[in-house]
């Protein structure tokens, strides 16, 4: 029997909110993090992944409450990332709940807190997110803060760094395709899987649940997360009663249209889209 | 009733209390021998290097306090990292002896077929827990994982796995690639298991709620 293929819904927390950056249109507010987090628990998540998007260093005390609430409601795996610092911002997050953290600026800034927090907090707490760019000339390079800083390092041989350092996960992002529902970027996803023994979580562009088993069959992703397919069918087909707080564009919200270049479905529907692939996922509902 | 949760250093043990409140036991995470030998159930937990976690029991003089607790046959429930150090030995970079109190090895997973390059280590994910070949359907009632079914999901995170010397301390077992080992144990009160019930949603709260249940049964029949 092979593995299973972990199916990861990823929250992107703006303050209070959860939001959805959209490709060169900036981010909507979808609702409250936790409501949507605790849905994906009773529908059969196998994890979760938190995303500080704004990763403000000033006021993460809505982000800590947030893992608080979520941590005593839903018992599986928690990943937080956006903004972590330190070593102290890692070991504040974790008491909050998380079960594992995701490094990307201050990994790339300073390599050498990868192996520490490893070491500190085991490897199995530490990933790294690493953000690709697409070059003209074919190459992939890292980028932090959502894609708008330019690193200058190539993503195989950092992601073979980081393993090497004691990463016990890479989180991979594709900045090109991220929000805009075309699909995962199984190329890049396929030359970073095979270039390191660590799992890859693939991320960014998920519009339908065929390309989430894409991702798996040609780019041999360990997990996937997926974001906008998950939460435009929570938004579409549940009357919740979405509390949105604070700032944001909510117009979206408001206006009930449809999302035209994703095709929503629930976590049932992509697990039986991959079992009856014959890829192998834990199909159990809570 | 309370269930003292070890505290050596080794991981994050914030989940290992939210199951024990989750499921209406007390838990007091601890490093204490009086505080440990008053619990009602002694639970070890872990995540990190076996050699690292040995030293860590050495130096903060937790060896004794957890092999006396086990011999009162009070429950105790060993997680992940916390169900190897009950084996004699790890070859977990070097050799490790380890607490020697199940005999047997913790041995370094290195599973085919998991993909293509051959080995995709450490497993990360979910994976069916399964009764042994050799034992009958009913073999899972009284101890924690009573009430679960055959071939249910959990969540693993490991590089290493356990090989207990007696298969018949053999609690479940689990398929990774071409390895079938042990991913749980039993062995008199002790229940160890290498998955972690308390990131295994509400399956993995049932094995919380059965030490409850075991903790008042041992109580009661003390009484």
């Amino acid at each position: 029997m092979s593995k299973n293929i972990r199916i990861i819904p990823r929250l992107d927390i703006k303050g209070p909110n959860l939001v959805k950056g959209i490709h060169l249109e900036g981010l909507r507010v979808l609702g409250k993090p936790e409501q949507f987090a605790r849905y994906y628990y009773e529908a059969g998540a196998d994890e979760l992944i938190y995303m500080d998007v704004v990763a403000s260093l000033y006021n993460r005390n809505s982000l800590h409450d947030i893992i608080e609430r979520t941590a005593r409601e839903v018992f599986i795996p928690l990943t937080v990332g956006g903004g972590l610092r330190t070593i102290e911002d890692i070991r504040d997050v974790l008491r909050a709940g998380a079960d594992k953290v995701s490094l990307n600026t201050a990994a790339i800034k300073n390599p050498a807190i990868i192996r520490e927090a490893s070491k500190i907090f085991g490897s199995s707490t530490i990933l790294v997110s690493i953000e690709a760019v697409r070059q003209s000339n074919g190459m992939y390079l890292a980028y932090t803060d959502n894609g708008r800083e330019h690193t200058g390092v190539e993503v195989c041989s950092w992601a073979k760094q980081v393993e090497k350092l004691g990463a016990g996960e890479i989180v991979l992002t594709s900045i090109d395709k991220e929000g805009t529902g075309e699909g995962y970027d199984t190329e890049l996803v396929r030359m970073v899987a095979e270039a390191v023994s660590i799992p890859v979580i693939a991320c960014g562009g998920a519009g339908r649940v065929e390309h989430v088993a894409k991702v798996i069959e040609e780019g041999r992703a360990d997990a996937v997360a997926v974001a906008s397919v998950l939460h435009y069918h929570l938004v579409k087909n549940y009357k919740m009663d979405f509390e949105v707080r604070g700032e944001g564009n909510i117009e979206f919200l408001k206006s009930g249209r449809d999302f035209s270049k994703i095709v929503s479905a629930d976590l049932k529907a992509i697990k039986e889209h991959l079992n009856s692939r014959g890829i192998g996922c834990c199909a159990a509902w809570r | 009733m309370r269930v003292a949760i070890v505290d050596y250093g080794m991981g994050n043990l914030f989940s290992v209390r939210l199951a024990c409140e989750h499921a209406g036991i007390q838990p007091i995470v601890t490093a204490e021998a009086d505080v440990m030998e008053e619990a009602d159930a002694l639970i070890l937990p872990g995540v990190g290097a076996f050699g690292d976690a040995i030293k860590n029991l050495r130096e903060r003089d937790l060896v004794s306090p957890i092999k006396d607790f086990i011999e009162a046959g009070k429950p105790f429930m060993g997680i992940c990292l916390g169900m190897q150090l009950l084996l004699s030995e790890s070859e977990e970079f070097g050799h490790h002896e380890g607490l020697d109190i199940i005999k047997g090895s913790v041995v370094k997973l290195r599973a085919k077929g998991i993909c293509k390059k051959g080995t995709k280590v450490p497993q990360v994910g979910w994976n069916r827990i399964s009764l042994p070949s050799s034992s009958t359907e009913d073999f899972w009632q009284g101890t924690l994982l009573d009430g679960l079914t055959d071939g249910e999901f959990m969540y693993f995170v490991h590089s290493y796995y356990s090989i207990p010397a007696n298969e018949k301390t053999v609690l479940c077992t689990t398929i990774y690639g071409d390895v079938t080992f042990a991913s749980g144990i039993i062995y008199k009160n002790i229940n160890a298991f290498q998955f972690h019930p308390e990131k295994s949603g509400e399956r993995g709260l049932r094995i919380y709620i059965n030490l409850k249940k075991q903790i008042e049964r041992v109580r009661d029949g003390a009484t």
